[in-house]
């Protein structure tokens, strides 16, 4: 089973399912995604996008089901966990920047300790990526110095100095003001177009439409409905789906 | 004319020759000069001391601020303020308490800085600084070690690291540490068989009794880091040991300054205790003054001062590291 074929997908969900108490958030959601394939999650608030793609790097734990990444099983096993973490970068709503570490120290961190990269690669891969999201002259800077947008850009470039092979984005504009939402959108356009395989939990619609290879549809913890968006822009199968659809693009 | 006329006369005396400088004829001149002496090089250590670690905080504070950011004006002149403010206010504690001298029941003589037996006095109970600085600094490094050993599977998923936590903050809590130091001097010995010096009978009681408040102070601390920090981590495939040492325990240490601050002055209060077991440390040297002079309200008196002035320096280093963390974060 963990024997890696070269065809198959970088990430497999197998009948997951996860409890918070009696509540059941994700139930026997099956999933594959190909590498270099861009996938968007959405659907309603409560309805387990966010639960779903923290299983895959594991900061959620499943309760049934699994969860293979790279081939590598993750449950118990500590060594695969560390291993996939390494190759599966996360952005995350509230950036999670490290307040006390300046933009390049929070740029090297990940792959002087976790890479064992020396301090003078570690700050050359820093510098290229802080140049790939357009704020190199902020390196030594702190967080709380940067505007919202420019956070969330420190924190793509964090993820992108562990050289990932798949970058996972949980709603990463949500806490964003309007006025920046497009210039991560932007860099994230880029990054799409470079072949990072990506899965993205957003409500960014314009977005998903420019860049999904796939859409995946989520309400109550199920997967509704997964096809490509021309389709499921244009034609929902589901009627949950048609109702999203017409709620979040009324404005 | 009794002794005690003649003393308060004298010391009346000489307080106009200092105060006017030239003027007063000194009733003896040798052993004014003397006292003259003695009270300059006194008060020039102490505003030396004082300015010199005022002024060099001040400074670092200064150049920092400038470094990082561009408008400084009120910010600065008004911790150039706090600091004096606070020597201000012991220099007029200390002249009062001096002046009440004249008076009856106040006999300043036994602790005067102005008579050779005063000054004997006075650098007899000077001299057990050094044992209450060493005994508590000692024990407040071990028991920040100690603390955060401790704390640190109070945070763990597993059910038994986290009842060691309890149990150890639990029951070391309880035992006051006068009984702990007793405990340590007396007892210890019989249970190991081997002696321990006052001294370190000393550090193990004090850093014993603080690590259990050290340890929940680390806990809350940590436990504070937003939930975020720990998942940024974690997806950055760091191992607990990197985690904790690069993301928060940085963070945490900032946070807990202040409770850190306070318990290194309770353990230099503290530390007086330890003179039951024969540490000659300041309040066991102001003791043995007081059997050998039966003058306890001015030697206790003085007694505090020397804490008083101990504590302020500390707390002033305290603040001065909080400001320091504090800016390089430019929050």
């Amino acid at each position: 089973m963990s024997n890696v074929e070269p065809s198959s997908p970088v990430i497999q969900l197998r009948n997951l399912s996860k409890f918070y108490g009696a509540f059941q958030a994700l139930t026997d959601v099956s999933l594959n995604v190909a590498a270099g394939e861009r996938m968007v999650i959405c659907g309603p608030s409560g309805s387990g996008k966010s639960t779903l793609i923290r299983c895959v790097n594991q900061l959620e734990s499943h309760d049934a089901g699994q969860v293979i990444v790279n081939g590598l099983e993750l449950g118990n096993d500590r060594k695969a966990l560390r291993a996939v973490r390494t190759n599966v970068a996360m952005v995350f709503q509230q950036f999670n920047l490290f307040p006390h570490l300046t933009v390049l120290d929070n740029l090297t961190l990940g792959p002087m300790r976790a890479r064992k990269l020396s301090k003078e690669a570690a700050t050359e891969l820093a510098q290229r990526y802080l140049k790939r999201v357009r704020i190199p002259e902020q390196a030594d800077k702190y967080p709380s110095q940067l505007s919202g947008g420019q956070q969330q850009r420190v924190a793509i470039a964090r993820s992108l100095c562990m050289e990932p092979d798949v970058m996972l984005f949980d709603e990463p504009t949500s806490a964003l003001d309007p006025e920046m939402i497009s210039e991560v959108l932007d860099v994230m356009v880029e990054l799409a177009q470079t072949g990072m395989t990506m899965m993205v939990v957003t409500h960014e619609m314009g977005f998903a439409r420019k860049v999904a290879d796939t859409m995946v549809f989520m309400d109550e913890g199920k997967i509704v409905e997964q096809s490509s968006p021309a389709e499921f822009f244009s034609n929902p199968k589901t009627e949950r789906g048609r109702l999203f659809l017409e709620q979040i693009l009324q404005h | 004319m009794n002794r005690r006329e003649i003393k308060s006369s004298t010391r009346l005396s000489r307080r106009q020759a200092t105060g006017t400088q030239s003027s007063a004829q000194p009733i003896n001149p040798v052993s004014d000069q003397v006292g003259d002496k003695v009270s300059n090089s006194v008060s020039n250590s102490v505003n030396n001391l004082v300015s010199n670690s005022v002024s060099n905080s001040v400074n670092k504070q200064v150049g920092n601020q400038i470094g990082k950011r561009v408008a400084m004006g009120p910010g600065n002149g008004q911790r150039r303020r706090v600091l004096p403010r606070g020597w201000m206010t012991l220099l007029v504690l200390l002249a009062s308490v001096f002046m009440t001298g004249c008076g009856d029941k106040l006999q300043w003589y036994v602790v005067s800085p102005f008579t050779p037996a005063g000054q004997a006095n006075l650098k007899f109970m000077t001299g057990g600084l050094k044992y209450t600085l060493l005994l508590s600094m000692t024990a407040i490094v071990i028991s920040v070690f100690i603390g955060l050993l401790v704390a640190l599977p109070g945070l763990s998923k597993n059910i038994f690291a986290r009842s060691f936590n309890r149990v150890y903050v639990e029951v070391v809590r309880a035992v006051p540490l006068l009984v702990l130091i007793l405990w340590v001097y007396y007892g210890l010995p019989i249970m190991m068989g081997l002696a321990i010096n006052v001294f370190w009978a000393g550090v193990i009681a004090l850093a014993l009794s603080d690590s259990a408040f050290e340890a929940e102070i680390f806990r809350a601390g940590i436990q504070s880091i937003d939930k975020g920090q720990l998942e940024a981590s974690d997806s950055l495939g760091l191992g607990y040991v990197d985690r904790m040492r690069y993301v928060v325990l940085p963070q945490a240490i900032r946070r807990v300054l202040p409770p850190l601050g306070n318990q290194l002055v309770y353990m230099l209060k503290m530390s007086s205790l330890v003179s039951v077991i024969g540490m000659e440390d300041l309040t066991r040297r102001a003791n043995e003054l007081v059997t050998a002079e039966y003058r306890p309200l001015e030697t206790y008196t003085v007694l505090i001062l020397e804490y008083l002035v101990l504590i302020l320096v500390v707390s002033a280093g305290v603040r001065w590291l909080e400001r320091r963390l504090t800016i390089r974060d430019a929050r």
